[in-house]
């Protein structure tokens, strides 16, 4: 097959593209001239952190970049120049012959259409005839992409479909007119694995059937080494390595594309010695969320996010919260925490905390602290650094002069690997990696004796993530904390935690050891996910 | 993607740059939002410091000069001043021989049948156009007199009003009480709004069933009601119309910043300020107020022309200043009324009106744009 596919002229080939973004700071350079070809019916992963122009590379060709930006060089699709081309005539490649999916099905779909509308709409706008006529091949489309029970499904809208069906759909609407090249911009980072491994199936076997080229953008490695057959990795706008899947993996020529392959997280973490007292537990947790009737419907029915949990929190432990998105296991984590109203007996050390109120609540927050998941929405972007991350401070110690607190701040950045020259500058002129340690500095600096992780890696590059893993279980040995490590990574968790708690639906599915869960599941689901996971990255 | 691009390294400075100053450079570097910016402290400045440097106040009455139009000439001009002289000395019965003005004097020589009462010099005093007018010289056993003094020349640049009184004097002090009432009215609006809108929004619940039902309420009183009812109740006065007008633009601010709370509500670092244990109150006012303030202060530009508007037709219903005070709206009113005899009343004031509004939208959307540089 690579023989043949290297014979075959490239379908669609990038020459010298430039794409660069006028901004009021001075203009700033995404993509530094890169070449590529896309030779038909190829697999070609793009790969690289965020802020790569892996993106932008593809939006300059589609013509897509936003108003600001300006793409220059060559990108010919069978011997047509695309740059520059004016809009009707790129119409008639894009969409058609050269189509995308995106990363957020969520919003890529219109909420007012039925699917089936919206799907007719790009066959209807690309080959004339009406929305009547091509109600039959939606109808296959949608069976193509397995969506069950189509001719039910064709007048649903959106917001009645999962992420998974959503995303189905998003390829359905990129298939409608047989395209040579589909674009998929990290179509699976925002979906739970084991729907990532569906549709990655999904996409391999629609290749298959339709012969065309995938041009897969991706930070994700473990997809790329399992699905892609050539690989092209790019960093701060240039392409730094490129070839086939198995000689790029086996030995990398690039020091950053080794760096990139080994940032997989890995070491273990010892289990606590046996008789560690419990710092943290919550028994026969129970979550309700309300659901408002609305206006004219009286009662209101009642959603059950965690529904009779019981966790205990050894001193010196990291227990990993394992599940899918809407297992319930964030309700969780602010449930010990005693952040959200719910029932079940608490304690923290020897204090029973059930019955305390936001007020009782308040001496103990320094001790059991909570890092959240999206290191940009978790920074006040109106506070300086050292503001935020002394704020707990202002409460728990008000007694504290400016320049002791000052001093704090100080000692906090130095703990998390940062320049304490950051104290005084803004959150958004820090990267995400960065970010994320500011939040564990304003968890840190009340010297808390439990923390909640929820999803501390996931909005972070793999190489970022294996810092801050290090950073975690840093801190953990040099303050004996005790980490509640919630994700949906099971690599990360794996490389975290020494004893796991795998979560569906509420309930509480599987625990035990690490090492136990991860060889010799017992429960049926933790084996589908673990499946799941570890197929995909093998 | 660029984001990340853009973000500077960190090594490079030790001061960061706040949203805040970010915002301001993209807002100098605004040209229109630059030049309206540059317009208000031009008129703010001709309001406020202007009266310093004119020599008429706002209510003196120019009794000799009722609408006049413009001129950049002095008043009274060579043959106005001869035509009042003639005035004056038919009101003295007396007759004039000779007139003429050299500089800044003029002398006069009247001749009467009988003699003249030396006091005749006062018919000219009591003439605007002349001041100080002595008896030079007596002749013929007082039948002729020369007299002399200053003649009184006033500079009308805009012209006078239908009562005699100095239109840019009276300008200014329309632009010092709308300037006036614009900002305080606006300040009293942003404070109750902000306030009510961040604790309603932030509490939720019941609280801000409550809360924002109250704002529906009064949304629909009818305005001129409520203003009628409180001058009624408190009679009319200047801090009245800063009440009235403050409570009634709060609502809508209140709104807005109770929508901008919802969303922040559910921003991770509000939890996180939870997790700290921060108090309601302290959340409010450390995270909650702080954030809103991109779309306040781009609201508060559109609130400001809202506001002098609102004046303005609280004035023409008789409702606002009371004369001898007076606002652009008010002064608009009375151009209006005169529009055909002596249009300059009108023009004038609805010139500095309109170029405050035109500057202040400019300076609006200069906001907007710095602070929110992501939703063009």
């Amino acid at each position: 097959m690579t023989e043949e596919t290297k014979a075959m002229e490239p379908i669609l080939s990038v020459r010298d593209l430039k794409v660069s973004f006028t901004t009021p700071d001075g203009d700033v350079n995404a993509v530094k001239g890169i070449d590529l070809d896309v030779r038909p019916g190829e697999t070609l992963a793009v790969v690289g952190e965020s802020g790569s122009g892996k993106s932008q590379t593809m939006m300059g060709i589609m013509g897509l970049l936003a108003a600001n930006g300006t793409v220059t060089g060559s990108a010919t699709y069978r011997g047509q120049e695309m740059v520059g081309l004016d809009p009707k005539a790129l119409n008639a490649i894009r969409g058609a012959k050269i189509t995308m999916i995106f990363q957020e099905p969520m919003t890529s779909l219109d909420p007012l259409y039925p699917i089936g509308k919206q799907i007719a709409e790009v066959i209807v706008h690309h080959r004339g005839g009406t929305q009547k006529a091509a109600r039959p091949r939606v109808l296959e489309l949608l069976k193509l992409v397995g969506i069950p029970d189509p001719e039910r499904r064709i007048d649903s809208y959106p917001h009645e479909m999962s992420g998974g069906q959503r995303q189905r759909i998003m390829i359905a609407m990129a298939l409608a007119n047989e395209p040579d090249i589909l674009i998929a911009d990290e179509p699976t980072t925002a979906l739970d694995v084991t729907i990532q491994a569906q549709i990655l199936k999904l996409l391999r076997d629609l290749q298959k059937r339709f012969d065309m080229a995938i041009v897969l953008i991706t930070h994700d490695l473990g997809i790329v080494r399992h699905f892609a057959e050539r690989v092209v990795v790019m960093r701060r706008g240039e392409v730094v390595e490129q070839g086939a899947t198995g000689e790029l993996f086996e030995t990398p020529k690039a020091d950053y594309t080794r760096m990139l392959i080994e940032a997989e997280p890995s070491g273990r973490k010892a289990a606590p010695p046996d008789n560690a007292p419990i710092i943290l537990e919550g028994r026969n947790v129970v979550v309700d969320y309300r659901i408002d009737g609305g206006l004219l419907k009286k009662r209101a029915s009642t959603f059950r996010a965690v529904d009779d949990v019981t966790i205990s929190l050894h001193e010196g432990q990291t227990i990993g919260v394992v599940g899918e998105s809407g297992s319930g296991k964030s309700t969780l984590g602010r449930a010990l925490l005693r952040l959200i109203a719910s029932e079940g007996a608490y304690r923290f050390g020897r204090t029973d905390i059930s019955g305390l109120d936001r007020a009782g609540m308040r001496p103990l927050r320094r001790s059991m602290q909570l890092v959240f998941q999206d290191p940009y929405g978790s920074l006040s972007p109106r506070q300086t650094v050292g503001e935020i991350i002394t704020e707990g401070l202002y409460v728990h110690e008000p007694q504290l002069s400016r320049a002791e607190r000052d001093k704090r701040a100080i000692e906090a950045l130095k703990e998390v690997g940062l320049d304490p020259a950051a104290r005084n500058r803004y959150p958004h002129e820090f990267s995400g990696g960065q970010r994320q340690r500011i939040a564990i500095a304003r968890a840190m600096i009340l010297k808390p004796q439990a923390v909640v992780l929820d999803e501390p890696t996931s909005a972070l590059d793999r190489s970022v993530q294996g810092q801050v893993i290090e950073l975690l279980r840093d801190l953990q040995a040099r303050y004996g904390l005790s980490y509640v490590f919630i994700s949906h990574d099971l690599s990360v968790v794996r490389a975290m935690s020494d004893y796991v708690v795998v979560m569906k639906d509420g309930r509480i599915v599987e625990e035990g050891p690490t090492d136990a869960i991860f060889s010799a599941p017992r429960a049926a689901y933790t084996r589908t996910l673990i499946g799941a996971a570890y197929n995909i990255a093998p | 993607m660029t984001d990340a691009a853009v973000s500077p390294s960190p090594a490079a400075e030790v001061k960061g740059r706040s949203l805040f100053q970010l915002a301001l450079l993209r807002f100098r570097r605004n040209r229109p939002a630059m030049a309206g910016s540059v317009m208000l402290v031009l008129i703010a400045c001709f309001s406020f410091l202007g009266p310093f440097v004119i020599s008429h106040s706002y209510d003196q009455v120019f009794s000799s000069y009722v609408t006049t139009p413009p001129n950049l000439e002095p008043r009274p001009g060579a043959d106005a001043l001869e035509e009042a002289t003639k005035r004056v000395a038919a009101r003295a019965r007396v007759e004039l021989q000779s007139f003429s003005v050299e500089g800044e004097t003029f002398t006069a020589v009247v001749t009467a049948r009988d003699p003249i009462d030396p006091r005749a010099a006062r018919y000219f005093d009591r003439a605007n156009e002349f001041d100080k007018t002595e008896v030079a010289a007596s002749e013929d056993d007082g039948r002729k007199l020369t007299l002399t003094g200053v003649v009184d020349r006033e500079y009308f640049l805009f012209g006078t009003d239908t009562n005699g009184r100095d239109l840019m004097a009276r300008v200014m002090l329309g632009g010092q009480i709308s300037i006036a009432v614009g900002l305080l009215a606006s300040l009293v609006s942003l404070g109750i709004g902000v306030v009510y809108g961040a604790i309603s929004g932030y509490m939720g619940g019941r609280i801000d069933n409550v809360m924002m039902r109250f704002v529906e309420i009064l949304y629909s009183l009818p305005f001129v009601f409520l203003v009628v009812v409180l001058v009624v109740f408190f009679g009319r006065s200047f801090v009245l119309i800063f009440i009235v007008i403050g409570a009634v633009e709060w609502l809508d601010m209140a709104r807005i910043v109770r929508g901008q709370t919802l969303s922040l509500k559910r921003r991770e670092f509000i939890g996180a300020a939870e997790a700290l244990g921060l108090t309601d109150w302290q959340i409010i006012r450390r995270h909650v107020i702080p954030n809103t303030i991109g779309p306040v202060v781009i609201f508060i530009t559109v609130i400001v022309p809202k506001v002098i508007l609102l004046e303005s037709f609280l004035s023409f219903l008789g409702l606002g200043v009371q004369a001898p005070l007076t606002s652009w709206g008010s002064l608009i009113a009375e151009g209006a009324n005169n529009m055909q005899s002596a249009p300059w009343l009108l023009v004038f004031p609805a010139i500095f009106f309109v170029v405050t509004l035109f500057s202040l939208n400019f300076v609006g959307d200069g906001l907007r744009d710095a602070f929110d540089p992501k939703d063009r």
